[in-house]
């Protein structure tokens, strides 16, 4: 076998780059065959499901904490009880042992440092049967009732692509960066 | 019952409790207990093998049934079959490669069964232009060999219990395994796409159940991380991330995206739950330590280890692994008296780096109740520390990347237990 530098079809949209300043080649490169195939930005956009702290990566929708109740129940409350308290799967809320204790409770409301975290998550892999199934209303929603029911929204609290990443986490500072900036 | 052999007995010691000199096995051919028992020759015409026609061929080879019991062993969730772990049997295997189906696995949601002409991965993000590839492309890239372990970061944790769990070896330090992994250096596809200086983080997402996504920094990506193509030779199995796989050398298991299907360039970390809620590790202080990458100095001995019997006093070879995410190990010792004393223990080559070592030492046992412990050194100096150490600094509700001293107490019966 033998590798060519032979352009793909990817090289003509080297030219409409956007961004983008140092991107030449390390030295010591590799020569190596340049097979990737150029992507659509548009689809790309659809298909991709990181949700960040900031917000980016929210796709449009609403949900309200009745709604997630409801959900959750259908949904989620098989493994992680009725009131997220645990089950075959772990809890979620309802932490009574604060962290610097032993035995502590590692809950939504107790732990995580971020909201869209619950966004991010449950979108690409709940419920565990049909991971990627639920809309973005739902998903939201979900997210609303989960983050009431652990004492960080109020029972009225609407959650979508400004509010979700506005929420700010009870335990957001309390994590230590041990290998990264 | 044979007697020990009289030389045996007069060896000197190098450290407390039997140690005997790591150089022995190789100078003298010393005779192991295990195997020193004489028994009557077996006439042939009792063994049918040598009598009729053996099996033919087999287009793919697999253990023989003798041998069914060296198996993974499988804790999963009851609701969940497909979430769980699955331990490799450290005890019952030698060298430092572990077979590929004997590798541990760790899935959140069960092991898809990809269809390799339907999978793509996409590097996407902060770069100049979006790429996608096929697999069949993948294929005809540069390609780089390295034999790693990979660790997942929530091994050996039963270690964080107040009491020595009563389990093999394997059962609790075996989310631990080590193969050559081939595949195509992830600078050369980073290179092609052309990274945004201003994104040092990568998103790894899986086409599993799930899409289980995780940040990793692009300096380790371009210093090292390969797209894993080959396991030990062969095309990854599907529970090891067929038809491709992240491999972050020293780094914890979680890393390594199985059924990598995304790459997407990024200023900053998407705060998975992978790398929040789990794979932290909570401090005393109420605190939490996140991002911690690297699988530290850790070893184990595997022969004598839980559950075995050593039948009676003799010379016995102490075999374990070594091994250090930080690079190469550079020393095992080895103690029979609790650690009180230590003697070093003979690496056996090859000692590489973010790889498995296999370390060995002989060990006069007198029938006297013996605890038996390693710890590892690595070329930058991390000392393996004792568990008291460790829990000291780090407490007991860190959960993850526990790698304390591991110690195995003898009794005067010879059964091998776990022990603090």
């Amino acid at each position: 076998m033998g590798w060519s530098r032979t352009p793909t079809e990817g090289a003509a949209a080297l030219l409409s780059s956007l961004l983008l300043s140092a991107c030449a080649m390390a030295p010591g490169a590799v020569e190596a065959p340049r097979l990737g195939q150029a992507v659509d930005g548009v689809a790309l956009a659809r298909q991709q499901l990181n949700v960040f702290p900031d917000g980016r990566g929210l796709p449009p929708g609403r949900g309200t904490v009745s709604e997630g109740a409801a959900l959750f129940a259908r949904h989620c409350a098989a493994c992680h009880g009725k009131d997220a308290r645990g089950g075959s799967a772990e809890e979620l809320a309802g932490a009574t042992r604060p962290l610097n204790t032993p035995a502590a409770d590692k809950t939504i409301g107790s732990y995580w440092p971020y909201a869209t975290t619950l966004f991010d998550f449950i979108r690409r892999a709940k419920p565990m049967a049909a991971p990627g199934t639920l809309n973005a209303n739902e998903v939201y929603a979900l997210s609303a009732w989960l983050l009431h029911i652990n004492g960080v929204v109020s029972a009225d609290a609407v959650m979508d692509a400004c509010t979700l990443p506005a929420v700010r986490m009870p335990n957001r500072d309390r994590f230590i960066r041990i290998e990264a900036d | 019952m044979p007697r020990p052999r009289s030389d045996l007995q007069t060896l000197p010691e190098v450290a407390g409790g039997g140690l005997l000199d790591r150089r022995l096995f190789l100078r003298r051919g010393l005779a192991l207990a295990t195997a020193a028992a004489v028994v009557e020759a077996q006439a042939s015409d009792e063994l049918p093998w040598l009598h009729a026609p053996g099996a033919p061929f087999t287009p793919y080879g697999q253990p023989s049934p003798h041998e069914r019991l060296t198996a993974r062993r499988i804790g999963a969730n009851r609701a969940v079959a497909g979430n769980g772990v699955s331990f490799t049997p450290l005890e019952e295997l030698e060298g430092i490669i572990t077979p590929n189906g004997l590798h541990f696995e760790r899935h959140h949601n069960g092991v898809p069964q990809i269809d390799p002409a339907r999978h793509r991965l996409t590097l996407f993000g902060r770069v100049r232009q979006a790429l996608s590839f096929d697999v069949k492309s993948l294929l005809r890239y540069p390609m780089r060999s390295q034999m790693l372990f990979i660790e997942c970061g929530g091994n050996s944790n039963a270690g964080w219990h107040g009491e020595p769990i009563q389990r093999s070896a394997g059962s609790v330090h075996g989310l631990l395994s080590c193969a050559e992994w081939t595949g195509v250096p992830l600078s050369i596809l980073l290179d092609e796409a052309g990274v945004d200086a201003g994104a040092p983080w990568v998103i790894a997402e899986g086409a599993d159940a799930g899409a289980m996504n995780m940040s990793i920094p692009l300096a380790k990506m371009r210093k090292d991380c390969l797209i894993g193509l080959y396991q030990n030779g062969e095309r990854l199995r599907p529970e090891n991330g067929y038809p491709m796989r992240l491999i972050v050398p020293g780094w914890e298991g979680v890393l390594h995206v199985k059924w990598l299907q995304r790459l997407e360039v990024t200023d900053q970390p998407v705060m998975s739950r992978n790398e929040t809620s789990k794979y932290t590790e909570l401090q005393p202080s109420g605190q939490a330590r996140q991002f911690t990458f690297t699988m530290d100095c850790k070893s184990l001995i595997t022969s004598p280890s839980h559950g075995q019997t050593l039948p009676r006093p003799d010379v016995y070879q102490v075999s374990g692994l070594a091994w250090s995410g930080h690079g190469r190990i550079r020393r095992v010792e080895v103690s029979a008296d609790g650690g009180k004393s230590w003697a070093d223990a003979a690496l056996e080559a090859p000692v590489l780096p973010r790889c498995l070592t296999r370390f060995r030492i002989p060990w006069r046992w007198d029938g006297k109740p013996a605890v038996l412990k390693s710890r590892a050194t690595d070329e930058r100096g991390n000392l393996q520390p004792e568990r008291a150490a460790l829990i000291a600094e780090r407490g007991r509700a860190g959960y993850f990347h526990y790698n304390a001293i591991i110690a195995w107490a003898i009794e005067d019966d010879g059964l091998v237990t776990h022990t603090y």
